[in-house]
């Protein structure tokens, strides 16, 4: 019994530590997308879209980065300093969790730093990318 | 004795209630609204502003201060229905062009109030006029009177 303990003690640490890691809930968020772009994601095309210097948004907003700093890992910074966690999944394991939330960021934050929607693809590049960090 | 025990409660509520009231909780209650505003800025509370000035902002989140709120029309409407239930009662009466503010930074008292308060280094640490906690330590509980 006490073997059995330590087991699920062992398999829950690992699961909840384990860089990276994404649960059934992410899943279905990017299971989503992916249903919609058809085709495979791809965390390297996400991360130079994250990085990417846009010029058909507001001016204020040419880049992910402006916001939320060049590292995933860091805390970054909305346009009245209030603090964002981290993306990473890793460092903030809640994020992209609920599709609706997930959603109307990509709204906001689409329109803002590209003038337009992103598409499917770009929005499970981007998933990706953050849940592999 | 019954009496003494009503008198005596009365007198204790009238002395120990006025305290009370100036720690009371006077921040915004309506979780959605907590969480929505509170997402990119200190979720003010909503007595800051009359309701016209609250369905004005609320019908245009996708322009908003220069950034896109746009938010799902139930969230929306709940939201706008708690900001302008609990709205300033009375308009203002000098106002620009004969429009209420929307910013709560451009209101007469509130420029007036902070005319000479803000130090340089208390601008640069809260980065914004609208950093209310930068300097008020319990203004997510509504309270300013620390200055």
């Amino acid at each position: 019994m006490k073997s059995l303990t330590s087991t699920i003690c062992t398999v829950l640490l690992i699961v909840f530590t384990s860089p990276g890691f994404a649960g059934p809930q992410q899943d279905a968020v990017v299971n989503y997308y992916k249903e919609l772009a058809k085709r495979e994601f791809s965390a390297s095309r996400g991360e130079a879209f994250f990085r990417a210097k846009q010029t058909g948004g507001k001016p204020a907003t040419p880049s992910c980065t402006t916001c939320h700093t060049s590292s995933p890992m860091n805390t970054g910074k909305t346009r009245v300093n209030k603090p964002i966690a981290p993306m990473a999944l890793s460092k903030t394991p809640d994020r992209f969790s609920d599709l609706k939330k997930v959603e109307k960021w990509f709204g906001r934050n689409c329109r803002s730093v590209l003038g337009r929607e992103c598409t499917a693809l770009e929005k499970g590049d981007f998933l990706t990318f953050m849940i592999s960090q | 004795m019954k009496k003494i025990a009503i008198v005596t409660a009365t007198a204790f509520a009238m002395l120990v209630l006025p305290a009370n009231a100036k720690h009371k909780d006077r921040g915004v209650k309506d979780e959605l609204t907590k969480t929505e505003c509170g997402a990119c800025h200190m979720p003010f509370q909503p007595r800051f502003l009359p309701a016209i000035s609250w369905t004005t902002m609320m019908s245009d989140l996708a322009n908003h201060f220069g950034e896109d709120a746009s938010l799902d029309e139930e969230s929306r409407l709940k939201i706008q229905a708690y900001l302008v239930e609990n709205a300033r009662k009375k308009e203002f009466k000098k106002v620009k062009d004969g429009v209420q503010p929307l910013r709560i930074t451009e209101i007469r008292w509130f420029v007036r109030e902070h005319r000479g308060e803000v130090s340089k280094r208390a601008m640069e640490k809260a980065g914004t006029m609208s950093n209310c906690a930068a300097c008020h330590s319990g203004a997510e509980r509504g309270q300013y009177d620390d200055d």
